[in-house]
This record gives structure tokens, C-alpha cells and sequence, in this order.
């Protein structure tokens, strides 16, 4: 975690993907898993693929959304899965409850009818194991940060802005938290608001860069 | 032979990846240098994973891992016995006999008595060498059993003879959640690789695949269709027949269909005849049995295509998918196995559930240049970050890394 007092090390993961050998045919098998599995499951669902297809926007990144749609064809759902807003929350157990009482309430509009997906389709639980070590690459002073900040990997951006809010439980992403330790109430507060879930995380890189051009660290 | 085994460096793909990943690469093989991971397998020439590992070991070796690779010894009866495992595991009708386990057992006590196990990990690849976790009672050591296969609707009597064993290791791996059986141990998933410096990735000269499609009799100036697959029912070689049919009424192409045969296959030698009769006398349609070692010429049939198809019924990971979004090539492929997780359907290719979604997918690409060039360079991308050889490297690294760590889901390293 930076501090004020210190520079800002950028620190970069590597993941593997862990299978829990949990699967799900209709809503309610997912519903009963959801409850109970890991938030590491729950994180992965949700985020993984803002890492695999920066290339190229998807409609949905989350990966209960794409499995209603496509299996079930349950659009509704999908539609309102998808729409969840990531940014109102700063912890996974929150996400959770959120996903849980949607398809609940679904199930309740629907009479508790529940489709079963094709053979093949199934919903795997899966999450990341993740490996979080530094890059090497450490800011001084906010110019510096502005600096380096051009020249981090996507992955070092992710998990400085997504996987430490959210699933470490940061509560902003790091770099907001770290200028604000420096004094930049203003630029940090700017940071904070950028929405990383509706761009690629090459435009989020840009915003960030932008957002510092503007407040003179350029 | 691929003629490009021999002194591949690690740099030799950094024109490829690019420097980032590699320094990746190096970063990750600093937690993991100077130890020894010992792999075992069935076969040291042959299959993919031979394949695969023939190109791993010496990449993990110049990345300070001391990697090395074992075989296991059999006779024909043995390996009668894990081919019969090998279709019972994969759920198809096989009878498994008391007198086969016995010689599975005999022959995994022969190898235990003369292997040495030299690796501070060993990493068993697949059913057949599986048996040998035995020996972890007396040695300890990290052991992960890596499958490469599908068990995930097994015939029971093959799993329950497998599953004690299994569950015996550290961890296994499996290529995709689809494949993988609930077990009491860490399943991780490490999805397979292509190699772009093999004869079937590498670049070309536009001169050879002109050559090579002349050859077959194909016209390089008219759209291609092409399918790359044995002559197998499951990867519906009628059914790219039958899509070819409908484009051709509306759009002019030709139809490639190649693939290696076996002597020893009945059902290869009866599709590819079903194949030759639905063709009839098209001459636009070209079925082509091409000999062991077609490396360089699969290569460049697909490079001369404007689309492929790997239309599969049922289908293990498909690489072949791969192979072809490497070369930018927009790929229409059954919505099965490992094919879903190559292409993303409407970003590197469609994925279609019969011959008429094919055709109608073939000649919306065939009618629309960008949309081809859009899907080939999204595909090319997405095996450059998620299915090259490196990445893979990557992963086994990883993997050993994850057993120092076990029940850790954020592991933070100094």
C-alpha cells in the first residue's frame, strides 16, 4: 500500500486461474453457489476479462451476465447483471449481495421457473490465484508518478486501479489514495471519478495521463 | 520433421511477444530459478505433449529452471491399456478388464523400480505415467499431475481406477474448467499453446504458399474456405461440405478440406471416402490426405485461405483454431470444447451451430474485406496474449510458485 511518506512503487500481478469444480445448470444452482463460494470466485467473474480483451470493448465483462444471456437466454437478467454499477462497491462480500438479490428477485418475477442451459454450456466457478510483486518502477514525486505512469503494463494499471479497491479492499484505487498523501486533494478526487469499467484499459492509462497534463504534471 | 526444433533461444521470440513479455518471462523464473522440475510423460515423440514439452524444456532451462523430461517404458499390451483408458475417460464405449488393470499396475511397479526422480516437482503428464504418484509416500517432493485430456463425463470403472491416484497429488491442471473433474485437490487451468516458431506457425514466403496452392490445383486469385482436421465425424467434414454449397451459390470460392491420415484408422479411411462422395465432381472442392510431416504445407494452405472452419461437433482443445488466428485468418468454428475459448464470437471469428450458420457467416466474410481483416487481426491478438508457447512457459512457472503457496488467493512476493 503507498503512503505519503514514501514514493509510489508500481507493483504488477500474475494469475493463474483456478478451477473450484463447482458448476451450475439453471439460476438456482448458480444462486446456491454464489452464496457460498469464495470472493475470489465472485472477483474473477467480474473482472477478468478487462484483462484478456483490451483490444477490443466487449458488450459484457461479467462473466454471470454473458452466461444468462447466452445458456439461458435470459436477457432481462443479463441486461441487469450487466449493468451493475462496480464502482458503488468496495468490497467483494457487497458485489455478492448484489448479484445474490438480483437473480433472486428474478426468480421471484418469474415464479421460480428456471431454465436449464444446453449440455456443454454450464457455468464453471472459477478464480484467480494471484501473484502481486514490483515492477522495479517507483515515482518520487507527483511529476515522476506522471511520468512513469505513461510506461506501466496494462496489468500494473489493473491492479493498481481495479484489484486493489475492490478486492483488497482499498477503497479507492491506489493511485488517488497515494496522492492524496501527497496534497493533491483535488487531482486525486479527479482520479478517483475516472470509471474503469466503460473504457479499455488503454484509455484509462490516456484519462490518467490526461488528468495530470491538465493539473500541470505533464 | 519440423526443421525448427533445433536452437530456438528464447530471444528469437522477441520479435514476437516483444520485449515486455519476456522481461515477464525473467521476473517470473526469478522465484523459481534453480529448481528442478522433472517431467514425465508416455512418449518422447509423437502427440502434443511431446510436442509441447520438446519446446518447453529447453526454454525453462535458459530461464534458470532446471527442467528435464522422463519417459516411461511399456510394452504394446501396456499401451493397448491406456489407449482403452484413454477412450474410456473420454466417455466412449471401451471394456476395461481386471487383467488390464493389473498390467497398468505391473507396468507403472517396473517403471517406479528403474526411474529416478531427479525433480523437486515432478510434473506427470496425463493417465498413462499417473500411477507413479505412488512413490510420493517415500520421496515427498511437489507432484502435479497435468492432463491433457477430457474427463469430464468418464466412463465410471476408468475413474474410479484413476481417481485414487489423482487425488493423491499436489495439484493437477487441466486445459479448460469443461475438461476437469471435482477433486479434493487444487485444479488450476493452464490452457495449451502454439509454438509461432514451428513449421506449422511460422511466416512464409508468399512465394511457397503460391507454390503450394498451385500444387493442390487451387486458384490463389479466388476466395479459399479451408478446414485443417482429420478425417474425423466429429469435426463435420459433410457439414463444411454442405455450408460450402450454400456460399457457392451467391459467392465464387473453393473448398479446402486437409488432413493426416492413419493406416491403422477404419473410420478415417470411411470418412474421408464420405467426403470424396459428398465432393463429387466440383472441381472447386479439394480433399486433400496429406502425408505425416505437412507442417510447412498446412501452413501455408492456411495462410493461402481467405476463411477457415473448424466446424466441430465435438472437439478436445482445437488448437487448429489457433494456428489459423495466428495467421489472421477469420475462423468460423463449432461452439464446442476449446473452440469457444479461441474464438469470441463476432471479435476473432463466429461460432456457429450448424452448416447453415457456416455458410451464412462464410459469406458475410466473404463479402466484406474489412470485416475479415477486423476478426484476423483481434484473432492474432488474442493468441499472442493467450495461447503462444511463452505464455505457457509462463504459467508452469507460476504453477510451481502456487505450491509454495497453497490456500493463498492473493500472494504477495517480494
Amino acid at each position: 500500500m503507498p503512503s505519503h511518506t514514501e514514493p509510489f512503487q508500481f507493483y504488477t500481478e500474475r494469475r493463474l486461474v483456478q478451477l473450484t469444480g463447482q458448476t451450475a445448470r439453471t439460476l438456482p444452482d448458480l444462486l446456491s453457489v454464489l452464496r457460498v463460494i469464495s470472493g475470489a470466485c465472485i472477483f474473477y467473474h467480474t473482472h477478468h476479462l478487462f484483462l484478456s480483451h483490451h483490444f477490443e470493448k466487449p458488450i459484457v465483462y461479467n462473466d454471470f451476465a454473458n452466461w444468462a444471456a447466452e445458456a439461458l437466454r435470459e436477457d432481462a437478467l443479463a441486461e441487469r447483471l450487466a449493468a451493475i454499477d462496480l464502482l458503488a462497491f468496495t468490497a467483494v462480500r457487497q458485489l455478492r449481495d448484489a448479484i445474490v438479490s438480483m437473480i433472486e428477485a428474478h426468480l421471484k418475477s418469474t415464479g421460480g421457473r428456471a431454465r436449464e442451459c444446453p449440455p456443454g454450456d454450464e457455468f464453471h466457478f472459477c478464480k484467480s490465484k494471484s501473484f502481486i510483486m514490483p515492477t522495479g518502477i517507483v515515482a518520487g514525486d507527483v511529476r515522476d508518478f506522471f511520468q512513469k505512469v505513461r510506461g506501466i503494463t496494462n496489468v500494473s494499471l489493473y491492479f493498481h486501479f481495479l484489484e486493489a479497491r475492490l478486492r483488497l479492499e482499498r477503497r479507492t484505487n491506489d493511485f488517488s489514495e497515494w496522492l492524496r498523501g501527497c496534497g493533491e486533494m483535488e487531482l486525486a478526487d479527479a482520479v478517483d471519478r475516472l470509471d474503469p469499467y466503460v473504457v479499455t484499459l488503454d484509455e484509462l492509462k490516456d484519462q490518467i495521463v490526461e488528468l495530470g497534463r491538465k493539473h500541470g504534471f505533464d | 520433421m519440423d526443421s525448427t526444433r533445433a536452437g530456438i533461444r528464447l530471444a528469437d521470440y522477441e520479435s514476437i511477444v516483444g520485449s515486455e513479455a519476456l522481461d515477464e518471462l525473467r521476473v517470473v523464473a526469478g522465484y523459481v530459478q534453480g529448481r528442478r522440475l522433472q517431467n514425465i510423460n508416455s512418449t518422447a515423440v509423437g502427440g502434443g505433449v511431446a510436442e509441447i514439452l520438446t519446446r518447453m524444456v529447453p526454454l525453462l532451462r535458459e530461464l534458470g529452471v532446471e527442467a528435464t523430461w522422463d519417459v516411461i517404458k511399456g510394452d504394446e499390451a501396456f499401451f493397448d491399456v491406456t489407449k482403452a483408458f484413454h477412450n474410456a475417460l473420454h466417455g466412449k464405449p471401451e471394456t476395461i478388464t481386471d487383467e488390464m488393470l493389473e498390467c497398468y499396475r505391473e507396468t507403472i511397479q517396473a517403471n517406479l523400480s528403474q526411474m529416478d526422480f531427479t525433480g523437486d516437482v515432478i510434473w506427470v503428464h496425463d493417465p498413462q505415467p499417473a500411477g507413479l504418484i505412488t512413490r510420493k509416500k517415500q520421496l515427498g517432493r511437489a507432484w502435479i499431475w497435468r492432463c491433457h485430456i477430457d474427463v469430464s463425463t468418464p466412463q465410471a470403472r476408468a475413474w474410479e481406477f484413476l481417481a485414487p491416484y489423482v487425488e493423491q497429488y499436489d495439484a493437477s491442471i487441466f486445459s479448460m474448467p469443461d475438461f476437469a473433474q471435482r477433486m479434493s485437490i487444487p485444479q488450476f487451468m493452464v490452457a495449451p499453446s502454439i509454438d509461432p516458431l514451428s513449421d506449422k506457425n511460422r511466416e512464409l514466403e508468399k512465394s511457397y504458399v503460391t507454390g503450394v496452392l498451385e500444387k493442390h490445383h487451387l486458384d490463389p486469385e479466388r476466395p479459399i474456405l479451408t478446414q485443417i482436421s482429420r478425417f474425423d465425424r466429429l469435426k463435420d467434414p459433410l457439414g463444411v461440405i454442405a455450408a460450402y454449397k450454400l456460399v457457392k451459390k451467391r459467392h465464387d470460392c473453393q473448398l479446402v478440406l486437409a488432413g493426416g491420415g492413419a493406416p491403422d484408422d477404419p473410420e478415417g479411411s470411411e470418412v474421408l471416402g464420405e467426403a470424396q462422395e459428398a465432393a463429387g465432381s466440383d472441381p472447386d472442392i479439394h480433399v486433400l490426405l496429406l502425408p505425416p510431416f505437412s507442417d510447412l504445407e498446412i501452413n501455408a494452405l492456411v495462410r493461402g485461405s481467405t476463411v477457415v472452419f473448424q466446424k466441430s461437433i465435438k472437439e478436445g482443445f482445437g488448437l487448429t483454431v489457433s494456428e489459423a488466428l495466428w495467421k489472421r485468418k477469420p475462423v468460423i468454428g463449432g461452439a464446442v470444447g476449446g473452440i469457444k475459448l479461441q474464438i469470441i464470437n463476432g471479435v476473432t471469428g463466429f461460432l456457429v451451430h450448424s452448416p447453415e450458420g457456416a455458410a451464412r457467416r462464410a459469406a458475410q466474410l466473404l463479402a466484406d474485406a474489412d470485416l475479415r481483416e477486423r476478426l484476423g487481426e483481434n484473432g492474432r491478438l488474442h493468441v499472442k496474449q493467450n495461447f503462444l508457447l511463452t505464455r505457457h512457459v509462463k504459467d508452469y512457472m507460476l504453477v510451481m510458485l502456487a505450491l509454495d503457496h497453497p490456500g493463498e488467493d492473493v500472494v504477495h512476493l517480494c
